[in-house]
């Protein structure tokens, strides 16, 4: 896409973004959700599409932030704003801390190994959340109550999430034009390579581990507290919902490239949307069938799609 | 937690209880996990659909057994039309995977395990379901340890399908392509094997097999539509530990995986048996790959 059309996208979304919830108010949580997803796709990107590496265990970070929110809010007795405020430094503090954690014990592990050995970190997460007693074991836990008029809630975490995915968006824009974005695609394209040129691999993929989880803590704080309630499967750790859309929008919009995370949450949100009420219980074999879908007959992506047809056009 | 632990090293017995009872429902994981080294060693994909393959075999028990048939003949008839199953998946969505990128099998078949485990979950309802396969059980020391026979002779039905498995792969003629196939397709295709019925074959017998684990696991535990994952987790681990093409290699390690999780459930609380499940997955692939660097470190 040309330089000019990169900015008018931008420019749409950013008005998307402001006006939407003003122009549209009782789309205002569907917009914050959209929101949501956006940062679900990005973030998911940095591993899955520049670093080669797929990963299911995302979500974790996200559920890190959801919990330290709601126990920071219900422990500390601060303040509204406050007890949010200090949760989602917490959170975001904690899940960095994780990923870095996880991260020199996880990413070593290369391939198919480093998918599963994820998808067992969410699950076994979700599992000692649902066990443990001081988070409200498997019953969750509800968060406080906002403090402002009816309607200006919905509207205060359509706003902060919009704010997250942007300045979420920016900054892997602005990293995959430095040297360390061309190091995330030098270690997806030959890993031994990229060792063997002298970059420093093990530390460069943990701190774009921390970039994810940094981004997911805040917005995990923001989101449980406007959905007021978290499930530690169904919400704060949901590997079979949250953790494979955001592996569903990347590819769907093509991944390892800028808009087309971006592009794959839209189209994924706005069809769900659309969708998910019509299809009455029947929206989770829906979600399955579109994994298989999607994943088999259109890997490539959106963005793949249309530089495909576009080199085929220049060809011809 | 430690009470638990404090009353496995004071009573012997209830330790000798729970290590035989988890090592019979571990062949129910080793007959799961032949079928997963099988499709991993030949088609080269780990099949995360595996555990829903085997929830399916047992509802299939389940529902046989509602309409009069003898909870043992459901075994059969679970891994024969486990077998039609595996053939229709294979020919619908593994095939169109089976030679592209390996993250590309892992998700297509994720979804499809979601796609079967959401489908059960409408069908056969959210309840936990078993059969009583009215076998009894054996007891001895003073009825400290209790053993239902269902679990033993799942338990040596499990160990004489590994033999036959393993017999099969060396003797019958398909089993033969098969290993070809496993070795290097290429040649084995110009050699005049169909891979692609290979293909369908072996995915096939996986399903049976693992049909054939969901029936016994109906008959000596439970069934459930979210109990899928577990399996497929515990199947991997298996393969991980004991290695692709080493069918006595699964057997060890399949009983002393059910064992093993049987003593953490006693102890941590059966409430985090299954998160003791994936984080003993995840801990045996980080202890795989610091051997790994270790002797990638000794080779420099």
């Amino acid at each position: 896409m040309s330089r000019l059309s990169d900015w008018h996208i931008a420019a749409l979304l950013a008005l998307t973004g402001i006006a939407g919830p003003l122009l549209l108010p009782a789309l205002v949580t569907q917009f914050a959700f959209l929101w949501l997803m956006i940062v679900f796709a990005v973030t998911w990107d940095i591993l899955g599409g520049r670093m080669g590496y797929n990963s299911f265990g995302n979500i974790v970070f996200f559920g890190i932030g959801c919990y330290a929110a709601a126990v920071i809010q219900r422990d500390m007795g601060l303040p509204y704003f406050e007890g949010l405020a200090l949760g989602l430094v917490v959170g975001t503090g904690l899940a960095v801390l994780a990923a870095a954690l996880l991260g020199s014990a996880l990413l070593g592990i290369r391939g198919h190994y480093f998918a599963i050995a994820t998808l067992g970190l969410t699950v076994a997460s979700g599992e000692i959340a649902a066990g443990w007693n001081y988070v409200g074991a498997g019953s969750g836990m509800a968060l406080p109550l906002y403090p402002g008029a009816l309607g200006e809630r919905e509207l205060f975490f359509s706003y902060s999430l919009f704010a997250v995915a942007a300045c979420c968006f920016l900054l892997c824009r602005w990293l995959y034009s430095t040297r360390f974005g061309l190091a995330l695609n030098a270690i997806r394209d030959d890993h031994d390579k990229a060792d063997a040129m002298g970059l420093r691999t093990t530390p460069i993929k943990i701190f774009a581990w921390c970039i994810a989880a940094f981004f997911l803590a805040l917005s995990g704080g923001l989101a449980a507290n406007m959905i007021g309630f978290i499930d530690p499967r169904d919400v704060a750790f949901a590997g079979a919902t949250f953790g494979v859309w955001m592996v569903l929008m990347a590819i769907l919009g093509g991944k390892g490239t800028l808009w087309g995370p971006v592009l794959g949450a839209v189209v994924f949100h706005i069809t769900q949307e659309i969708f998910w009420t019509w299809l009455l219980g029947w929206q989770r074999v829906a979600l399955g069938a579109l994994i298989v879908i999607i994943v088999v007959f259109f890997p490539q992506g959106i963005m793949g799609w249309w530089a495909e047809r576009r080199a085929r056009r220049e060809a011809a | 937690m430690l009470d638990n632990l404090s009353l496995l090293v004071e009573f012997p017995a209830i330790t000798l209880d729970v290590v035989l009872n988890g090592l019979l429902i571990g062949a129910i994981f080793a007959l799961a996990a032949y079928g997963m080294a099988l499709v991993w060693g030949v088609l080269n994909i780990v099949n995360v659909v595996q555990g829903e393959l085997v929830v399916l075999g047992g509802y299939i028990t389940f529902v046989a057994v509602q309409y009069g048939l003898h909870p043992l003949l459901g075994l059969p008839l679970s891994a024969a039309i486990m077998y039609g199953v595996g053939w229709l998946i294979y020919r619908g969505v593994i095939f169109r995977v089976v030679d592209r990128d390996i993250f590309i099998s892992i998700l297509a078949t994720f979804g499809l395990s979601i796609l079967i485990q959401q489908l059960a979950n409408l069908v056969f309802g959210a309840e936990v379901r078993s059969v009583d396969a009215a076998l009894g059980s054996v007891h001895f020391l003073d009825g400290m340890v209790t053993l239902a026979n269902v679990k033993l002779l799942a338990f040596l039905l499990a160990i004489g399908a590994g033999a036959a498995l393993w017999l099969f792969l060396r003797k019958a003629r398909l089993g033969q392509a098969i290993r070809a196939t496993a070795q290097n397709p290429r040649a084995a295709r110009i050699l005049g094997i169909d891979t692609d019925r290979v293909f369908a074959a072996t995915y096939g017998l996986n399903a049976a097999l693992c049909g054939a684990a969901g029936s016994l696991a109906v008959m000596a535990w439970t069934i459930h539509p979210y109990m899928g994952l577990p399996y497929t987790i515990r199947s991997f681990m298996v393969v991980v530990v004991a290695g692709v093409g080493n069918v006595g290699g699964v057997v060890a390690a399949g009983l002393g995986l059910g064992a093993l999780e049987n003593v953490a459930g006693f102890v941590l609380g059966v409430e985090f048996q299954i998160a003791f499940v994936f984080a003993l997955m995840v801990l045996i692939l980080v202890w795989r790959n610091l051997r790994a660097a270790r002797q990638r470190s000794h080779l420099e």
